[in-house]
């Protein structure tokens, strides 16, 4: 979590390899490991749901769905395959999508969000990092996203979620790490720490950058 | 039928009409709905396109003439074959205004090497093709490499390779071509028996069919919806009839032409690329969100030169054919209104300028529109100045459509 301008975004583009980090290290299950293209991300088995989705507009559900690890044979793609198994990871995660052959840019955004969470988990990946995945929508799709976060929470995949809405964190997470300014300003268990405690991190009333934090990342 | 219960039923004729109008509302809504979710493709210029033939014929009866029509489809071959290259660079978003230079480049260095240098046919060909990829593959590394805008860098190109080609031909006016030789074959051999465009358009056809039936069957297999029977056989059935009547046009003058042939083949196997394989998928995802191609893990910089390439050795052979049909490279080859024409083809044909929308068929519709305005008006003896204003007219008509086109899907995405 974080306010505005704290780095919450930067620091999930340059786990998703988007922008790669101009230092430091990144530790993946306790070895290090180098994410300079989002292709190396997808390799360590890391997905990830963009803020703006990044979803092609003009390409059909099943374009995008499959975008850079398309079906194919000697080049060739195969529609047929990948619509049938676009269409029944839609179904396994409930989510309704009337013509899978239909422009992005029709969809409704509660339809792209779940088009763009569902591309990330169409590679089998052992960790989501979803970036702000409910701030563009209304109640009930939000909901609906947060269900398909508690299902993939349910199959045993790490999520990691970038959120400034403590509703839905009190929701879905288990750990909150706040950041301010750039700098980690704190993690906190969400079932145990008095909300107080974590607007306070968030807004800089207690001012936890530059010392050891609270608690070490469990 | 729904007819109202608060009247009388209608009679014959009333009846009759108030069927038609009906018909008539509901394809008028389903077009509006088709167009608001940019799916309208071919309509609107195909439409335009029969638009203009009955206002020539009902003008001058020799526009529709086998004659006439043979001869317009070998004119705008050239074009046609260029226009498919620009096509690769506006479906990535991009612009080429170089094509006509690259154009005359070709026909340049084709000439020199040939006629004034005594190399090979084949070999002058494919030198001036692979100057034309270079050409193109220059501009494509400033746009992706340096991220200097298309429109400035091809802007450049349209004047330095101007240059380079008045350099080429130097003293030499103009150059004319063996009017025997292979260049000159392209578009003036014509295949005179009857049977052979005949074949080819029930080749095509069956071929059309088969695609169509076998894909049918796979997705039934897989238990996807597909489309209906009904809808295979209308399609086939309007399919059938443009290439049969294109056939029986072909044989009323002088049998199919090789051009003409040369053309469709490359629109097809180039829109099998852009449609159906990982290359096409990510010219199209780069139209689609340069930034989102670039984090589904797309080599941005590679596919965006590659468009450039293509474009450039599609104009330097568009030049060929154009050199061909006047068997002649002059200081004028590829200059003038051929770059505007061009791209106004690839728009009225339906390809979006914003990227990301469009099929290779467009530059054969586009094409098509600009050359029969450019004949009919020759045929009526119009001037030039007026025929450009028209053409002018229909390319902004078609920039606007795309524009709207773009804001009602926008509008209505967001819905």
């Amino acid at each position: 979590m974080g306010d505005n301008g704290a780095g919450k975004s930067t620091l999930v583009r340059v786990i998703a390899g988007a922008d790669p980090a101009d230092k430091g290290v990144i530790e993946w299950k306790g070895e290090p490991v180098r994410v300079h293209r989002p292709q190396d991300a997808r390799a360590l088995g890391i997905a990830t749901v963009y803020q703006d989705l990044a979803l092609c507009e003009n390409l059909d559900v099943v374009g995008n769905l499959y975008l850079g690890r398309e079906v194919h044979r000697a080049g060739v793609l195969d529609e047929v395959e990948m619509e049938r198994r676009a269409s029944e990871l839609l179904g396994s995660l409930a989510i309704r999508i009337p013509d899978l052959r239909a422009p992005v840019a029709t969809l409704s955004s509660g339809q792209r969000q779940s088009v763009a969470v569902s591309r990330a988990l169409l590679g089998a990946p052992e960790a989501v990092v979803l970036d702000e995945p409910t701030a563009a929508l209304g109640i009930e799709q939000a909901t609906h996203i947060l269900d398909l976060i508690e299902q993939m929470r349910e199959r045993g995949l790490a999520v990691l979620i970038v959120s400034h809405n403590l509703g839905d964190i009190k929701a879905v997470a288990d750990q909150v790490a706040v950041l301010r300014l750039g700098r980690n300003n704190g993690f906190f268990d969400v079932n145990t720490t008095p909300q107080e405690q974590i607007i306070a991190s968030i807004t800089g009333a207690t001012d936890n950058t530059g010392r050891k934090p609270v608690r070490p990342w469990p | 039928m729904a007819v109202n219960d608060r009247e009388p039923p209608p009679g014959g004729a009333t009846r009759y009409l108030r069927e038609c109008l009906r018909l008539l509302r509901w394809g008028a809504g389903t077009l509006v709905t088709a167009w608001r979710v940019g799916r309208t493709g071919s309509l609107p210029v195909v439409l335009g396109l029969v638009v203009i033939w009955i206002v020539f014929e009902s003008i001058d009866t020799d526009f529709l003439s086998a004659r006439n029509l043979s001869n317009l489809s070998v004119d705008l071959v050239g074009m046609g074959l260029i226009t498919v290259g620009v096509i690769f660079v506006l479906l990535v978003g991009d612009i080429d205004l170089s094509v006509g230079s690259v154009s005359g480049l070709a026909g340049a260095i084709f000439a020199q090497l040939n006629v004034n240098a005594g190399v090979p046919e084949w070999l002058a060909c494919l030198i001036a093709v692979l100057g034309g990829a270079a050409a193109g593959a220059v501009h494509g590394f400033f746009v992706a490499r340096l991220g200097v805008p298309a429109f400035v860098v091809t802007l450049a190109g349209l004047l330095a390779w101007n240059g380079l080609m008045l350099f080429i031909l130097d003293t030499h006016g103009s150059i004319n071509l063996d009017d025997q030789g292979l260049v000159a074959t392209l578009t003036n051999h014509y295949f005179g028996n009857a049977l052979i465009p005949l074949g080819l358009a029930a080749l095509g056809l069956a071929a059309y069919l088969a695609v169509a039936l076998l894909g049918r069957r796979r997705r039934t297999v897989a238990g996807l919806p597909g489309p209906t029977l009904g809808a295979v056989a209308v399609r086939a059935g309007l399919l059938g009839a443009v290439l049969f009547g294109a056939a029986g046009v072909f044989i009323g003058f002088r049998g199919l032409p090789l051009s003409v042939l040369i053309l469709l083949v490359t629109l097809a196997v180039l829109d099998f690329v852009l449609r159906r394989t990982t290359y096409g998928r990510k010219i199209f995802a780069l139209g689609g969100g340069i930034e989102a191609a670039r984090r589904a893990g797309i080599a941005v910089e590679a596919v965006r030169m590659s468009v450039f390439t293509v474009s450039g050795a599609m104009a330097a052979v568009g030049g060929l054919f154009l050199a061909s049909r006047i068997t002649s490279v002059g200081q004028t080859s590829g200059q003038g209104d051929l770059v505007i024409d061009v791209i106004a083809a690839a728009v009225i044909g339906g390809v979006s300028l914003f990227g990301g929308r469009g099929t290779t068929w467009a530059a054969l519709l586009g094409v098509l529109v600009i050359q029969s305005i450019a004949s009919g008006m020759a045929l009526l003896g119009v001037q030039v100045a007026v025929q450009f204003m028209i053409t002018g007219s229909v390319l902004l008509a078609a920039v606007v459509l795309d524009s709207l086109s773009r804001r009602a899907q926008r509008s209505h995405g967001r819905a």
